[in-house]
C-alpha cells in the first residue's frame, strides 16, 4: 500500500464506481426512480425452452428485422416461478411490456389488475375478436374484458402409431384414423391395437409421477358430463359426485379390468413403449410432437379425442397467450410498440404451430399453409372444443391444485384408491383450496 | 428465518458484557465512540432484520398479498389459526425436524473423526484440512447441480455405483426414501468442512504438555484421544450440536433445488412451505404467519437449549 495514499485510493474507487453505475446506467438509475427500465423498445418475457424457445427467437428475430424495433428477450424458468416473477413485477411497478401467460393462469393477474385490458390501441392494430378461436378468445376474457391475446391452443390428444392403426383396421381411406363416435367405440379401437400389436398393452398414459397429465386425462373425460370443479374464482366447489365418479369407474377400467394401459408409467415409460412401436395410442399434449417427430422409424399421427363419456368431443387445453401488464409509467408510445410486437407474432403463428401448438390466430389458422402441415392439422377442431382449467386464483399451468388433483388421480389410475374414495378425495382436497382466503 | 439463531447469541453476548463490566466502563466518550462504531452493524441490522420481523408481525394479521400493493384487510388472529390447523404446514415441519434427525448425528460425529485423524497425520494436514473443508465454499446451486447429474438414473455415477456392488439403486427423485437419502448424503458432503474446521481448532487448542504427559504416564494413541482428546472438546461438541440443528431446521436449498419438495411434497421443509404459500400462491400475510410460529419454534429450541445447558454444565460455561 505505500505508493498510493487514502486519499488517491478512495478517490479511484470512487471514480470506479461511478463509471459502473453509468455503464449500467438506465437499469441502475430507473431501479431508485421507481421507473421502468427502457433498455430497448420492446421487454419481453417468455418461459419457452427446447424447439419452443428456437421458434420464439426465430419469431422475435424476424420482427426485429421487419420492424426496425429493439426487442430484449428473457426466457424464465418455467411454472411456478415465473408466475411468482411476473405478478411480483407489476405489482411493484416495473414489469415487462409484453409477457407469456398461459390463459389458465389469467383470471388471478387479471382479478388483481396486473394487466391492460386488451382494448382501444389493440382494435386499431387489427386485433378484434372475430379473428382468434372462441373458445380461447372466451378463456382470455375475465369479466367480460378481454385481458389476454390468445397465441395458441395446445390441446391433450391421442397420439397413434399408423402402421399399427392400419394393421388393426383403424385408418380411413384418407390415411388418418378413422373418426371413433363414443366410448364402446374408443374402448374397441384400443382393443384392437393391443390385438395388432401383439404386446401387452393398447394404449399408454403416463401416470406416474406426472400429476398434471393425470390431470389432463381426467378433466378431458369428466368435461364430458358436468361443468369446472369449481367456480366463482375458486372460491365455490361445484363438484358432481356422480360424474367425478363415473369417469373415475371409466378411466380405472382401462388400466385394470381391461387391461388396455399399463397402471404405472414414467414419462420414461411412456415415450419408450410408444417410440418402440409396442402400443397404438399415446395419450399426452401436443407438445409432445417435436420429441417423437426425431424418432427414427416411428410413424405417426395425431387424432383428438372421440366424446368419452357424454355425447360432445372434448379436448382438454391450455393457451399460451400475450399480456401487457399495467404499468403506470408507461408511455402510449411504448404501449403503441408492444402491442405492434404482439401483432407481429400473431402473424407468424405459422412458425409458432411447428411446436405442434393449434394457431389462436385466425388468418393464419384458415391459411392453406397451416392447413397443409402435418400433424398440426389433424385436430384443429379440439382448439374449438377447449375445456380449461376451472377459473379460480389457485388453478392453473403447473399448479400446485393440479398437483393436488393430479396425485389423487394417479392413484385411482394406477389402483390404490377406488373410485368412491377417490371422489372424496378430491372433495376434500377441493375443500382445502376454496376455503383458503384469496389474495384477491 | 434466521433470526431465531442470529439474535440469541446477540443478545447474549450483550449481557455478558454490561453485567461483567459495570465499574469498568471508562469516561462516558467511550461509550459514545463504541456506538458509533457498532452503528453500520447496527443499521443493517435493524434495516434488514429487526424491520422485517416487524413487518412481517403487522402483516401476518392481514390478508396483504404480493399481487397488490398495500397490506390488504384486517383478519386478526385467523392466519395463525389456519396455520396451526393446516396439515399441509405440519407435514413439512415434520419434514424439517426429520431432515435435522437425520443429518444431525452424523454432522456431529463423522467431522470429529475426521478431524481427531487429520490432526494426528505426521506431513500433510494442510492438504486434508483443505479437502475436507473445500466442499464448503461451492455455492448450493452448483452442489445440487452436480449430484443430480450423479443422481440421475441408469447413467448416473452414484447409481451406476450402487448397481458395480450388486445393488438396486433407490429411486433418488420419485420415491420418498430415496429423496431424502439422495438429500442426506449431499448434506453430508457439502457441510462437512464447517463443522470439520470447528473440531480442528479446538483440538489445535488443546496444549501438547498434556499430550506429553500422557504419553511419558505410558498412554497410547488410543487412550489419548478417548481421555484427552474426547473430553477436552466436550464444550466445542455442544456448539457444534445447536450450530448443527439450527441450521438444519432452517434448511431450504438442497431440497428445493434438487427435489422441489417432492417426490408429491413428501419432502417439502416448512422454508419451502413459507415460500409457496407467499411466492407462489401470493398469500403474504398468510406465509408471514407461518414464519412467525415458526420463528417462535426456534426460539423455543434455542432458549430450552441454553436452559438445559445452564443446568447441566453449571455457571462457567460459554
Amino acid at each position: 500500500m505505500r505508493g498510493i495514499s487514502r486519499r488517491t485510493l478512495l478517490a479511484t474507487g470512487g471514480i470506479a464506481l461511478a463509471g459502473a453505475a453509468s455503464g449500467c446506467g438506465t437499469p441502475v438509475a430507473t431501479s431508485f426512480t421507481g421507473a421502468q427500465p427502457a433498455t430497448a423498445d420492446v421487454i419481453f418475457w417468455h418461459l419457452f425452452g427446447g424447439g419452443d424457445g428456437a421458434n420464439m427467437g426465430t419469431m422475435v428475430d424476424s420482427y426485429r428485422s421487419s420492424s426496425g424495433r429493439s426487442v430484449e428477450p428473457t426466457l424464465l424458468s418455467w411454472g411456478n416461478p415465473y408466475y411468482t416473477k411476473l405478478a411480483l413485477s407489476a405489482s411493484s411497478g416495473r414489469p415487462p411490456d409484453v409477457a407469456v401467460a398461459h390463459l389458465s393462469r389469467l383470471p388471478l393477474l387479471a382479478r388483481a389488475g396486473l394487466l391492460e385490458p386488451v382494448a382501444d390501441q389493440f382494435t386499431e392494430a387489427g386485433i378484434t375478436q372475430d379473428r382468434f378461436t372462441p373458445a380461447a378468445w372466451e378463456k382470455a376474457t375475465v369479466d367480460e374484458t378481454p385481458y389476454a391475446v390468445p397465441l395458441d391452443t395446445h390441446p391433450f390428444v391421442m397420439f397413434y402409431n399408423v402402421e399399427l392403426a392400419e394393421k388393426a383396421g383403424l385408418l380411413g381411406s384418407d390415411g388418418r384414423l378413422k373418426p371413433l363416435t363414443g366410448r364402446d367405440d374408443f374402448v374397441a379401437a384400443v382393443s384392437a391395437m393391443k390385438e395388432a400389436g401383439g404386446e401387452e398393452y393398447g394404449a399408454v398414459c403416463t401416470i406416474t409421477a406426472d400429476p398434471s397429465t393425470n390431470w389432463r386425462l381426467f378433466t378431458m373425460a369428466y368435461s364430458g358430463l358436468a361443468g369446472p370443479l369449481v367456480t366463482d374464482l375458486g372460491t365455490k366447489v361445484t363438484l358432481d359426485r356422480d360424474a367425478a365418479g363415473e369417469t373415475f369407474e371409466f378411466l380405472q377400467s382401462l388400466t385394470g379390468s381391461e387391461r388396455l394401459m399399463p397402471s404405472t408409467a414414467t414419462a420414461t415409460t411412456s415415450s419408450t413403449l410408444f417410440s418402440q412401436g409396442r402400443v397404438g395410442f399415446l395419450f399426452d399434449g401436443v407438445w409432445q410432437i417435436p420429441t417423437y417427430r426425431g424418432v427414427e422409424g416411428l410413424d405417426f399421427d395425431v387424432a383428438p379425442f372421440p366424446p368419452l363419456l357424454g355425447s360432445d368431443p372434448v379436448a382438454y387445453a391450455d393457451s399460451h397467450a400475450l399480456v401487457v401488464p399495467r404499468s403506470e409509467g408507461r408511455s402510449s408510445a411504448r404501449t403503441a410498440d408492444a402491442v405492434g410486437f404482439i401483432k407481429g407474432l400473431l402473424d407468424q403463428s405459422l412458425t409458432w404451430a411447428d411446436g405442434g401448438h393449434v394457431p389462436a390466430w385466425l388468418p393464419v389458422q384458415e391459411s392453406e399453409d397451416f392447413r397443409s402441415l402435418d400433424p398440426q392439422s389433424g385436430y384443429i377442431e379440439a382448439a374449438f372444443n377447449a375445456v380449461y382449467d376451472p377459473p379460480g386464483w389457485y388453478t392453473g399451468a403447473g399448479s400446485d391444485f393440479q398437483t393436488a388433483m393430479g396425485s389423487v388421480i394417479a392413484s385411482v389410475l394406477s389402483g390404490g384408491t377406488d373410485p368412491s374414495s377417490g371422489v372424496s378425495d378430491v372433495a376434500d382436497s377441493l375443500k382445502t383450496f376454496s376455503t383458503a382466503r384469496s389474495p384477491v | 428465518m434466521t433470526t431465531g439463531a442470529v439474535a440469541l447469541p446477540a443478545r447474549k453476548v450483550d449481557e455478558t458484557s454490561r453485567s461483567a463490566t459495570p465499574e469498568d466502563r471508562g469516561p462516558r466518550g467511550h461509550t459514545k465512540v463504541g456506538w458509533l462504531f457498532a452503528a453500520p452493524f447496527l443499521t443493517l441490522y435493524v434495516l434488514f432484520l429487526i424491520g422485517p420481523v416487524l413487518i412481517g408481525a403487522v402483516i401476518s394479521l392481514f390478508n396483504t398479498t404480493t399481487v397488490t400493493p398495500g397490506l390488504g384487510t384486517w383478519v386478526g388472529l385467523s392466519n395463525y389459526a389456519d396455520v396451526l390447523s393446516s396439515g399441509d404446514f405440519w407435514a413439512s415441519m415434520w419434514h424439517s425436524v426429520l431432515f435435522t434427525l437425520l443429518t444431525t448425528p452424523l454432522l456431529l460425529l463423522l467431522p470429529l473423526l475426521f478431524a481427531i485423524l487429520a490432526s494426528r497425520m505426521a506431513r500433510g494436514q494442510w492438504f486434508y484440512r483443505l479437502a475436507f473443508f473445500a466442499p464448503f465454499v461451492v455455492p448450493s446451486a452448483a452442489v445440487c447441480l452436480i449430484f443430480a447429474f450423479m443422481y440421475t438414473p441408469e447413467t448416473g455415477l452414484i447409481s451406476n455405483v450402487f448397481g458395480w456392488v450388486g445393488l438396486t439403486p433407490p429411486d433418488f427423485f420419485g420415491s420418498t426414501s430415496g429423496a431424502w437419502f439422495a438429500v442426506t448424503l449431499l448434506t453430508l458432503w457439502w457441510t462437512f468442512g464447517f463443522n470439520f474446521i470447528l473440531y480442528t481448532a479446538a483440538i489445535q487448542e488443546i496444549s501438547e504438555e498434556v499430550y506429553e504427559a500422557a504419553a511419558i504416564d505410558g498412554a497410547g494413541p488410543w487412550q489419548q484421544i478417548r481421555s484427552i482428546t474426547i473430553p477436552l472438546l466436550r464444550p466445542t461438541m455442544s456448539l457444534v450440536l445447536i450450530l448443527q440443528v439450527l441450521a438444519s431446521l432452517k434448511v431450504f436449498d438442497q431440497i428445493y433445488i434438487l427435489l422441489a419438495g417432492g417426490p408429491n411434497y413428501s419432502t417439502r421443509p416448512v422454508i419451502q412451505y413459507i415460500f409457496d404459500t407467499g411466492f407462489t400462491s401470493y398469500r403474504g400475510g398468510y406465509a408471514a404467519a407461518a414464519t412467525l410460529v415458526y420463528f417462535v419454534i426456534l426460539v423455543t429450541v434455542s432458549v430450552l437449549w441454553l436452559l438445559i445447558r445452564r443446568r447441566t454444565a453449571g455457571p462457567q460455561s460459554a
